[in-house]
């Protein structure tokens, strides 16, 4: 019977096949997957701040995308996956409230999202596909096994990216 | 002014922040209670110091359906307050205060506003008797509201608060009428500002 790993806030986890791996209500955090497809091994973080320099509060590294995603990398390669194979997909970063406020802490959905990319970037990693922004939350779930994202919203039917 | 840090909160300052949820919720049902003239009654405030992990379980699961009415709070006191309750519950208000039955499975434009309105009149009573208490100034912003899975919604205060510790502060007052409507407050307040509260009621920290 496979599993499902859950993935709380600020949290990462690894899986692999036939296991799946997933995450509930996904707001402002985004949700990054990783796999390698040949050894069909799969982690997932849920980072809620796109950069751990600018705050003193930054010992859980998965909170943020700069020092999570490297993180999960780095734990991917110790269960033998390959940098080279690996490719990663991207899901939430919405706008849960739409204040007209000033403070910058609101906009943190956007930033989340292209703090994930820049990061991914960085590490030579592709993005294959992504469902990002708007201003609803995500369930969503990752099969390793052929690399789905399967995204759940309120009143939506279910996505696959 | 003395820092507090969350790790220093004794059981004496949970029963602080318990009580000041107490006055502060028992002030906002009254004013539910009047708005919708219907008997409402409040249980006694929680006050829990968690993971963030934790914190979409403690509305009945994260996936749970909830209107989410959301303030940022400025002043002598910064932080965030919210009103949430179950969608099902928060339709029965709103029919309540319209005096008329509900519309379908989604509210409509009117009923929305008229939800956010009843948000902003108890968070504000709420926060009136937390700013006359503690002799602070706080001013509320303009209300938003989310209609949304409770982990979403409850992320946003995560969010805020992240920024500066791994933990949350919540302090939850439930309350429920007669009927199926209940719901909670959540205020939770920015590092800086326990402190604040602390002293101006006379603790020396």
């Amino acid at each position: 019977m496979p599993e499902s790993i859950k993935v709380g806030i600020a949290d990462m986890n690894i899986c692999r096949a036939p296991d799946s791996i997933t995450t509930i209500g996904l707001g402002s955090c985004v949700g990054i997957v990783i796999r390698d497809p040949l050894l069909k091994i799969g982690g997932m973080i849920h980072i809620m701040l796109p950069d751990s320099t600018v705050i003193k509060s930054n010992s859980n590294v998965s909170k943020f995308a700069d020092t999570g995603i490297p993180e999960l990398v780095r734990q991917l390669e110790a269960q033998g996956c390959v940098r080279r194979r690996m490719e990663a997909k991207i899901a939430g970063g919405a706008q849960m409230f739409a204040f007209q406020n000033k403070s910058e802490l609101l906009g943190v959905g956007e930033r989340n999202i292209a703090a994930s990319k820049k990061v991914l970037a960085e590490l030579g990693i592709p993005l294959l596909s992504e469902d990002t922004g708007e201003n609803y939350g995500r369930t969503v779930t990752f099969y390793p096994e052929n690399g789905v994202y399967e995204i759940k919203a309120v009143g939506k039917e279910t996505k696959k990216i | 002014m003395a820092d507090i840090t969350l790790n220093d909160m004794s059981d004496q300052y949970f029963d602080v922040l318990k009580e000041i949820g107490n006055i502060g919720a028992g002030n906002a049902t009254t004013a539910l209670s009047q708005m919708l003239n219907t008997k409402v009654d409040m249980k006694v405030p929680q006050v829990r110091l968690m993971e963030f992990k934790e914190v979409g379980t403690t509305m009945g699961g994260e996936e749970q359906i909830v209107a989410g009415i959301y303030l940022v709070v400025e002043g002598d006191i910064t932080g965030s307050i919210m009103f949430m309750q179950r969608k099902e519950s928060a339709r029965i208000m709103v029919s309540k205060l319209m005096g008329m039955e509900p519309q379908g499975e989604d509210f409509t434009e009117i009923e929305m506003s008229a939800l956010k309105e009843i948000g902003n009149i108890i968070t504000g009573a709420y926060l009136n008797s937390l700013s006359t208490l503690t002799n602070l100034t706080i001013y509320p912003s303009v209300p938003d509201l989310c209609i949304d899975m409770a982990g979403a919604i409850l992320s946003v205060p995560a969010i805020e608060f992240g920024t500066i510790s791994d933990r949350l502060l919540l302090i939850q007052t439930d309350f429920t009428d007669e009927e199926d409507m209940s719901g909670y407050f959540i205020l939770v307040p920015d590092e800086e500002s326990y402190g604040k509260i602390l002293t101006s009621l006379g603790f020396q920290i």
